[in-house]
Formats: C-alpha cells, structure tokens, sequence
C-alpha cells in the first residue's frame, strides 16, 4: 500500500486489488455458477418500482414482463442481493481506508454543478446502453471474459473503445 | 465439492442470496480498496496518468479466467453449468458504444458509481440515480429498440472457439497480452504529465 492521492488517504496495490476481485469472481461461479453484476439490480428495481405503481402498464410492455408482474419477484433475486453487498463492501473499505466523506469529487477547473449535471448525463447514458447490451461492464464485460464468452470480449472492447475516443471530446471535464 | 455448489443441489438454493451478499460485499470491497469510488482516478486510464482500471480490471479477469480452468481441470467444477450470457451481436455493440460514452461523460460504470455512493461521493449518488432514469427510458421506449434488442442472435460462442484454439491457448495468450499492456502502462504513465487529484 502507497500514498497515491492528495487527500492522504491509502489504496490497494492495483494488481493485489486485481487478485482479489478475480478471487471473488472465481468464488461466484464456484458457489453460485455466475459471475458478479451491478446494472441487473437497477433493472429489477426499476420493474419492481414500475410494477408496484402501474401493474397494468407492466402487463403491456413487454420488456418489463420479462422480470415483473405475474407473480415474479424482481426484487428476490441474486443480484440485488449481491448489489447490497456491493454497497456494504464499499462501506466497509471507506471505514478502513478512511474515505467517507459527502462531497462532489471534480477537476479544479470545472464547477461542482457541470460535474453532477456530466455526472447524470452518463448515468443516463450508461443505464440505458447496459440494458441493450444486456449487461454492464462487471456483468457483460468482466464476467464474461472469465468464461471466455465472445459476446463479452465484444462488450468489452466496445465501452473501452469508445470511452477512449469520447474521453478525448470531455476532457475539458477531467484534464 | 464440484461447483457450482448451488446448481448442483447440494446445498439449499435458498443459500444462494446469503452467498450473493458475501461475494457482493467482497466485489465492492475490492472496487473501492482499489481505488474505484474515484471518478477521476478511474478515468485516468484514458489519459495515461493512472492506468488503475486497466491493471485491476484486467488481473481480475485473468485470475478468474485461469481459475475455472484449474478448477475444470482438476474436476472441481462442471464448466457446462456455469451461466454464459447468449450473445446478441447488435445489442452488444450499440449498447456498448453508449455505455462508452457514458462512461467518459460521468467517469464511472454501474458498480464503480454503487462505490462511489457508497463512500458518500455525491457524483456517484448522481450517476446511479441517472442510470434509474436511462433503464427507465430503454424499456418504456422498449418497442423502438425491440428489433435491434433480438437482432444478430448467436447463442453462447466461446472466443477461443471464435478463433479455432483451445480454452487454455487463449487463455494463455491472454495472459500474455495483459501483462505486455502493464508494462505499456507503467512506460506511458511515466510520460504523461502527472494530474493532480
């Protein structure tokens, strides 16, 4: 562990952080037959949600009549669970590593109010690309590659690939 | 004990969603001790200043990559039950072209952002909130998107049977490229000027 950032607080060696989210990975298909996910939560939340407001509305769509309604429960399942974990993990480290803290994190050279409307944008962005490519970059991407799937080789050079190019048009943002 | 445990019925399956909250708390505790509730530091793989995403993201997957095949090897898990998510060719690309952007715009993925809230960094709170929004939006507008949803079905292909080589070839290969990209990493960040952050 080395001192990397101003604020004085400690990360893992990236490659020992590496070891361990493969060993977890690992650990998913071993108990589980699966691997790690993030986007399926939000997912399901969102059907829930939907379901518990317009149940009729539910019933006609037929995306969300894959995960809600007729008696499916969107919110028991694995990866809301695993996505709670996430936040306690997350939690947890911050306590370690003495990281929490409320604030907006931003390039000195842009204002807190660009960096959260940027922030939104890409949330929006992203939540909506993770739906068409059925997964996101822990459930397309890296969980995939662990079982060799070509569909997340594909995913995966398809979001850092064009994260590459589109970094250059925001740099302004972070540089 | 073969894995995958769960599917192979010798524990209850209700031990799956007890299971999901461990590995779930072991994902984000890797993610953020890494340094991935930062949005700036995760972004610096783009920039060349810090090349953290690069070395953890691909580390992980060739440990758990090299893993299930000992595993296999050593008939510690049935490879066939382990789920492998049916490719869709267009989705794939599309959707993997608008997270990009996406990902450069508010410099976080899905489980990065979930670290970020966590940690009380309120860009995260911000993103995942958006990544509510944009879910949202795709499946009320989902008959737009049906036909390149369900387009350029191929089933579950292997890349190493993409390329005709054996899983432990390509496995090895990549092996081999991940750690020639660590080495690229460590001689750019040396060039690139340092970003304070």
């Amino acid at each position: 562990m080395k001192k990397i950032k101003s604020d004085g607080t400690t990360y893992l060696n990236p490659y020992l952080g590496g070891v361990i989210l493969g060993t977890v990975l690992l650990l998913a298909f071993y108990i589980s037959g699966r691997g790690l996910g993030a986007s399926g939560a939000v997912k399901n939340t969102v059907a829930a949600t939907v379901n518990a407001v317009a149940p009729k509305h539910v019933e006609h769509n037929a995306y969300y009549c894959q995960f809600a309604g007729n008696g499916k429960e969107p919110m028991s399942n694995w990866l809301v669970y695993e996505v709670l974990g996430v936040l306690a993990g997350a939690f947890i480290s911050g306590i370690i590593f003495n990281r929490l803290k409320f604030k907006v994190e931003h390039s000195p050279k842009i204002t807190s109010r660009r960096r959260l409307l940027f922030a939104l944008g890409g949330g929006i962005l992203f939540g909506f690309g993770t739906q068409l490519a059925r997964g996101c970059t822990s459930g397309a991407a890296l969980s995939g590659m662990a079982v060799l799937s070509l569909g997340g080789y594909i995913t995966m050079i398809a979001i850092f690939g064009t994260a590459f190019i589109a970094a250059w048009i925001f740099r302004k943002n972070w540089i | 004990m073969v894995g995958p445990i769960i599917t192979s019925g010798m524990i209850s399956p209700m031990w799956d969603n007890i299971f999901a909250v461990i590995i779930g708390m072991g994902f984000g505790f890797a993610l953020e001790a890494s340094g991935f509730s930062s949005s700036r530091k995760i972004i610096g793989t783009f920039f060349g200043y810090d090349f953290v995403v690069v070395k953890v993201f691909f580390t992980a997957a060739i440990v758990a990559s090299m893993g299930l095949l000992y595993l296999s090897y050593f008939g510690l898990v049935d490879y066939s039950q382990l789920y492998i998510q049916p490719m869709f060719l267009s989705g794939a690309i599309v959707g993997g072209i608008i997270m990009g952007i996406g990902f450069s715009m508010g410099g976080f993925c899905p489980g990065t952002s979930l670290c970020a809230a966590a940690v009380g960094k309120l860009d995260g709170i911000v993103f995942l909130g958006g990544m509510f929004i944009g879910v949202f939006l795709f499946s009320e507008s989902f008959p737009v998107w049906e036909k390149l949803y369900y387009s350029g079905s191929q089933g579950s292909k292997t890349i190493n049977g993409a390329f005709g080589i054996s899983p432990e070839l390509f496995t090895f290969i990549l092996v081999l490229v991940a750690v020639g990209m660590f080495y690229g990493a460590a001689w750019v960040q040396k060039k690139v000027k340092k970003v304070e952050y």
